[in-house]
């Protein structure tokens, strides 16, 4: 394996898995193994986090095109895959938010119980994530554009598996929160 | 122009202490080899701060009714004690050898990644001052390096000692997760042509499993630290029972880290005896694949034995005997090791230097907090002895007789390769028989202060028949271990004032770290020697008679 800058992202990647298994873990174990009752899962829409998903699922495929459009040297292909890609995932982000405001309304809150702090934690530490790979995918957005015109393949690689582990870290997410309890 | 270049691979020198003069270079460095010492510096200075409230414990417990502490800072001590030993000596001592030693073994000439290693060591630094800066701000954490909950939550622990411990805990985390990121990518992509995955030296090949441990380890305990931390700043309810939270997800998240924290202080100290046992029997290591092998074997087990942890929770027979059985497992591979290695010793020419004395002692000490350990793994036993000084007693066998043993080994083995000198053999040998005299006194008696029904981390004890004569003798050894330490710094000290003089393989050693000048130059590798066995320099220096050509 030659491409240490992808290499690098898998292990970190896998050690980011086990941080958020810990995570779902929790929820879990405080919905089907203690005497609680879930008190966020009547509030949630899944319906409607379930169309933001799609957003962030597309946002995947794009970065796919983007980077094989680089790789072929397509720029402005390129340019506008990437663009695409951080719209999308700013549109889940406002989903997130909009839900987060809605549940705030709600009386839902990290120091309800069990359940809002677990949900507020999981969605919340996923969601930082998603900050945390749009603000990797801007640089490689704006690099495209300045006059030091070099995206590395270290770096659309690294960024490439960062943003797919985001997003199937989000399907974990999604099934566990929002549609086991409709289950 | 084309947008996407494949930029070569950085030639130019990377900052370093050997570059220029400038006392900066000490924070700029990325150099894996200044790195590596400075990990060894936070090591030493904080084993100064760890042993003085070591000593403190021990001057508080030498007689009963004692009043030189109170009982809220000896809390603190005996849980700044554990926090310092587990993450801030024994953690920095084992990384700062292997970012010293893994690329000079693999005839590589940096880590894959230079800038991810320096920050790893500075946020581990970092995390060692935030939680030493508790004590001035407002009291240092005091619910016992594991820190259970509820006594660890606000209603408790309103002092703000636990969230230093938090915060802290999870930025030498993520120190910790960078160094193993860095030794498993450099292990993968920086070998030297020559040399396969299954011809690397022990060391390296421990360092390398002993990365996966810690990427998987350390993960659930930052998630754990941050639900507290989240119960403790916010007012959740994660670990508070009376409010729906749970009480025993803290221990499990603990404990699924803590075991196999426990191979990942052993594991490279494995790797450290793996290496030192072979060059002073002057024979190859006996079963290199078994040692190899067994540590993938204690790596997989050592995620599934954390419930012995937990025995005294009361868990059903079913899940009780499931943990037994597999903590008694994980004893063979561990056991197979030992073999191995006085298999290797069997019929060589030992030399009984410095670095080979501590190893021996490592072998006795080791395999009596190995056999403990097993006692624990039987559930009526463990329900019998868990808080007892019977545990205290375990562990520092375990952490001390395995793990500082063979930090101590090599020391006193790498001291010539990193400075340049030798240490004095007249003062090791003092320093070994001082400290290992010393630990025996105090410990081995600990195992009966246990079993008699002395509970751990009580800050004084009523007058009890013989408990007092045992916890003097217990006390007096630690003043030996004490002055063994003092001798070691001496050592240090004068040896570093010396002038540089060790040759390149004082030791007459077989891996390729000692193909460089000590201490080497900052380009590691001038050229690097063709690799055809595991012994790169046994076949350099006997042609005649090379090893076994493995690729």
């Amino acid at each position: 394996m030659k491409d240490k800058g992808t290499l690098l992202a898998y292990f970190i990647i896998a050690s980011e898995a086990f941080f958020f298994i810990a995570l779902i873990i929790g929820y879990v174990y405080y919905r089907n193994f203690s005497d609680a009752t879930d008190t966020v899962a009547k509030y949630l829409d899944a319906g409607r986090t379930g169309i933001f998903t799609i957003f962030l699922i597309a946002s995947s495929f794009t970065l796919i095109y983007s980077k094989k459009a680089l790789f072929n040297n397509r720029i402005g292909q390129y340019k506008l895959f990437m663009g695409l890609t951080i719209l999308l995932g700013i549109v889940f982000m406002v989903g997130q938010a909009t839900e987060y405001v809605g549940l705030y309304q709600e009386q839902i809150t990290l120091n309800k119980d069990v359940f809002g702090a677990s949900f507020f934690t999981l969605t919340g530490f996923h969601g930082l994530h998603v900050i945390l790979g749009l603000i990797a995918l801007s640089i490689l957005y704006g690099i495209s554009f300045g006059n030091y015109r070099n995206v590395t393949k270290a770096g659309i690689g690294g960024v490439d598996v960062y943003w797919h582990f985001v997003d199937i870290v989000w399907l974990f997410v999604f099934f566990f929160v929002y549609i086991t309890p409709l289950l | 122009m084309s947008l996407f270049i494949n930029i070569p691979e950085d030639s130019e020198q990377l900052p370093s202490l050997k570059t220029g003069q400038g006392k900066l270079l000490w924070i700029a460095s990325v150099d894996h080899k200044q790195i590596g010492i400075m990990y060894l510096w936070l090591a030493l200075f904080f084993f100064v701060v760890g042993g003085l409230e070591a000593m403190l414990i021990r001057a508080q417990l030498a007689i009963p009714e004692n009043t030189l502490i109170s009982p809220e800072l000896y809390n603190q001590i005996f849980t700044m004690h554990g926090i310092t030993m587990i993450f801030l000596v024994a953690m920095p001592a084992l990384v700062g050898f292997a970012t010293y030693f893994l690329p000079l073994m693999i005839g590589a000439n940096e880590m894959a990644f230079p800038r991810l290693n320096a920050f790893g060591f500075w946020i581990t630094l970092m995390g060692g001052f935030l939680m030493y800066f508790s004590f001035f701000a407002g009291g240092a954490p005091n619910a016992g390096w594991f820190n259970y909950v509820p006594l660890s939550e606000n209603n408790y622990s309103s002092a703000p000692g636990v969230d230093y411990y938090i915060i802290g805990l999870i930025l030498t985390g993520i120190g910790s997760i960078s160094a193993a990121l860095n030794f498993i990518t450099t292990t993968l992509t920086l070998r030297s042509p020559d040399i396969k995955l299954n011809m690397v030296p022990l060391f390296v090949w421990m360092v390398f499993i002993n990365g996966f441990l810690i990427l998987a380890a350390f993960p659930l305990l930052n998630a754990g630290l941050f639900m507290l931390l989240i119960d403790r700043q916010f007012d959740a309810h994660f670990f508070i029972p009376s409010s729906g939270g749970s009480a025993i997800l803290w221990q499990h998240f603990f404990w699924a880290f803590g075991h196999p924290e426990v191979y990942i202080m052993a594991l490279p100290a494995f790797g450290i005896i793996s290496e030192v046992v072979p060059v002073f029997s002057r024979k190859p290591i006996f079963g290199y694949k078994f040692v190899a092998v067994s540590s993938i074997a204690i790596a997989l087990l050592a995620y599934s034995v954390w419930l012995h942890h937990m025995f005294a929770v009361g868990y059903s027979n079913t899940v009780n005997s499931f943990f037994a059985i597999s903590s008694m497992l994980i004893g063979i591979p561990t056991g197979l090791k030992v073999i191995n290695w006085i298999g290797t010793m069997y019929k060589g020419s030992i030399q009984l230097t410095v670095p080979m004395l501590f190893v021996v002692a490592f072998l006795i000490d080791f395999t009596i907090g190995g056999l403990s350990g097993v006692s624990f793994a039987i559930v009526p036993i463990d329900w019998q002895l868990t808080d007892t000084y019977y545990l205290v007693a375990h562990l520092h066998y375990v952490f001390v007789g395995g793990v500082i043993f063979s930090i101590f080994a090599g020391l006193y083995y790498w001291f010539p390769k990193m400075s340049g000198r030798m240490l004095s053999a007249k003062l090791g040998k003092w320093h070994f028989w001082l400290f290992v005299i010393g630990f025996n006194l105090t410990f081995l008696i600990q195992h009966i202060l246990g079993i008699i029904g002395m509970p751990r981390r009580i800050y004084t004890y009523p007058d009890l028949p013989n408990w007092e004569l045992m916890n003097v003798l217990s006390s007096i050894g630690a003043v030996f271990m004490f002055a063994g330490m003092v001798i070691l710094f001496w050592n240090l000290y004068t040896t570093l004032k010396k002038p540089r003089s060790a040759p390149e393989d004082p030791w007459d050693a077989w891996t390729l770290e000692w193909h460089t000048p000590s201490p080497p130059d900052l380009k590691n590798f001038g050229e690097i020697p063709r690799v055809y066995s595991r012994r790169p320099l046994w076949d350099l220096k006997h042609p005649d008679k090379p090893d076994k050509r493995l690729n």
